[in-house]
């Protein structure tokens, strides 16, 4: 079923019509609002009033996600903070986070755009989602209830983890959707396996599985494993959260709520705008956000956009799975970290030098498998194994403090890690190139 | 006297040992007491030689995460019941032992026993004072 008969169906120039409308509303808002925006349109030498096309918004400067950090916390805010309803920040960042704050508009804005993607993933009133993404500061456990909600759903609010109780509850509630990252669908299926539990004999029909990259392959084993559908949904927290596009029945490409949220692709290097089919950063502007609006953000996703007459009716802009990032921005069990976080955080420990490598694989649990390995040098090393040991353990403590997950510390001896071209490989990710064989 | 024990860091992985002996056998380095402590992920070689200094020169030279330790290396008597000579003595004073291995010299018919405690030189005394020997090199 389409949610939106009228938006998801409407034609390109009607579309456009309505997207530059948004677009010459928001500049004059950000502009008024704002004075991060103001200062930077100004520096950039263009006013609201340069906007009369579409392709105007080349002009505007980009926003990036220092930029969101930077401004922390109501740097970026254009309405009073006592007209905000709700907040929520980046997941699993140190020190500081991005924050996206939400007026009443904007979370019925947010209910609107995630029964959009419930209903591309065939939802309707009469289902049961089981909602395992985690519910807190993080945005997937509540957009994706608004939206549950917005289309009258029944929600299951169970949350991440405690895997048999969920699998308990799937049967027992007889889920029809269960909406998660996609490795822990494959690990609900091992754990359904060790139960005896089979899911051919559940209700469950489809999954949308998000926060994380996966492939093909992947959905494949998702789908023949748990019996179901499995559906790419996409979003992030400084645009909205999920919601900002998934992939309706037709499994081909994600149509992007461009009514709300503008993409544009660029070239990472240059900034330039690509043209639709061509594959580049992923840039996008939060069309009616009243609470952290934001222009031509930088997702450092790397895709591209196009349009098909898609099987299921929808008219709406497609982008494409994700293909990588243009980053070192790791995505692991849904939460963002950088490189640079796991050595800010050995820095601190008393004798470790930042010299580490971290492998990640999905091979043993299907959840991620993330090893640090760090080298042993002199300062760090001891005779004793009860020392080497200790150290080992407060490496692990003070990264799952630090990145809130636990991450398996390895002491390597010092110079085996890789050092390519002059510069070390931090990281290396097995998840995708094991799926590919 | 203390004695200088090289401790070298290995991963478990194949070969790695044979590299050592193979630094140590063609730097010309004879080995005088070893004993190896492993963990599921790694492992520590230790090591008494005859010339350390060179040692740990070569090892590091070979890319090796190597330290010095002083250890005590206990003169006891090989019959049965003299290593318990030694251990009563240590336990009599209430001295924790980290580890401890037997060498590969024999001191004329008396074994050595290469001992680690917290404090050497604590250590060392309650063994001199009992009238037992400490060997200073080899």
């Amino acid at each position: 079923m389409i949610w939106n008969k009228k938006i998801e169906t409407m034609n390109r120039e009607e579309m456009k019509r309505l997207q530059l409308e948004k677009l010459q509303d928001l500049v004059q808002y950000v502009y008024e609002k704002v004075p991060f925006y103001k200062e930077k349109f100004d520096a950039a030498g263009v006013k609201p009033s340069d906007i009369k096309t579409l392709s105007d918004i080349a002009k505007l400067p980009f926003t990036t996600k220092d930029e969101m950090r930077e401004t922390y916390p109501y740097g970026l805010l254009a309405c009073k903070p006592e007209e905000l309803r709700e907040i929520h920040t980046s997941s699993g960042t140190t020190g500081t986070p991005v924050v996206a704050g939400y007026t009443e508009n904007d979370r019925t804005l947010w209910k609107e755009v995630m029964g959009r993607c419930l209903a591309m993933a065939g939802g309707s009133k009469d289902d049961v989602v089981q909602n395992a993404y985690g519910y807190g500061m993080f945005t997937g456990g509540l957009g994706v209830h608004y939206g549950a909600e917005a289309i009258g759903a029944t929600v299951l609010p169970v949350s991440s983890g405690n895997t048999k109780r969920q699998l308990t509850f799937m049967r027992d509630f007889k889920s029809t959707i269960l909406t998660c990252t996609p490795s822990y669908s494959l690990f609900m299926a091992e754990v359904a396996g060790e139960m005896g539990m089979d899911f051919k004999t559940f209700d469950l029909k489809a999954g949308i599985f998000g926060a994380e990259p996966w492939s093909d392959n992947m959905r494949v084993e998702i789908e023949h494993k748990l019996n179901i559908k499995a559906y790419d949904i996409y979003g992030l927290t400084e645009i909205i959260g999920p919601g900002v596009s998934c992939e309706c029945e037709a499994q081909n490409g994600l149509h992007i709520n461009e009514d709300y949220f503008y993409p544009e692709i660029i070239n990472p290097e240059t900034g330039e705008v690509l043209p639709e089919g061509e594959k580049g950063e992923l840039v996008f502007t939060t069309l009616s956000r009243e609470g952290t609006p934001i222009i031509r953000y930088r997702t450092r996703d790397i895709t591209w956009l196009f349009h098909d007459s898609c099987s299921c009716g929808r008219t709406t802009v497609k982008m494409h799975r994700l293909l990588g990032r243009n980053d070192d921005m790791m995505i692991l069990r849904g939460v963002n970290i950088f490189p640079s976080q796991i050595e800010n955080v050995l820095m601190q420990i008393e004798g470790t030098e930042p010299h580490y490598q971290i492998i990640i694989d999905r091979s043993k649990t299907h959840l991620d498998h993330v090893e640090l390995q760090v080298e042993v040098e002199g300062r760090l090393f001891s005779d004793e194994t009860k020392n080497l040991e200790k150290i080992r353990d407060i490496i692990h403590n003070e990264m799952k403090q630090a990145l809130g997950i636990s991450l398996d510390i390895k002491l390597v001896e010092p110079k085996s890690i890789e050092r390519s071209m002059g510069k070390a490989k931090r990281v290396i990710d097995k998840r995708d190139t094991e799926k590919e064989k | 006297m203390k004695v200088k024990q090289i401790s070298v860091f290995l991963e478990n992985t194949t070969g790695r040992l044979a590299e050592v002996t193979k630094v140590l056998g063609t730097g010309n380095i004879n080995l005088r007491a070893i004993s190896i402590a492993d963990t599921a992920d790694f492992g520590i070689l230790r090591l008494i030689v005859d010339t350390p200094a060179k040692t740990m020169k070569l090892l590091k030279e070979a890319g090796f995460t190597a330290k010095i330790t002083e250890v005590i290396g206990v003169i006891v008597n090989d019959k049965p019941g003299g290593l318990m000579k030694v251990m009563d003595i240590f336990n009599a004073e209430g001295v924790n032992i980290e580890y401890l291995y037997s060498s590969l010299i024999n001191e004329g018919g008396d074994a050595v026993v290469i001992f680690r405690v917290e404090d050497i030189d604590h250590g060392l005394k309650i063994v001199e004072q009992a009238g037992l020997k400490a060997i200073s090199a080899f």
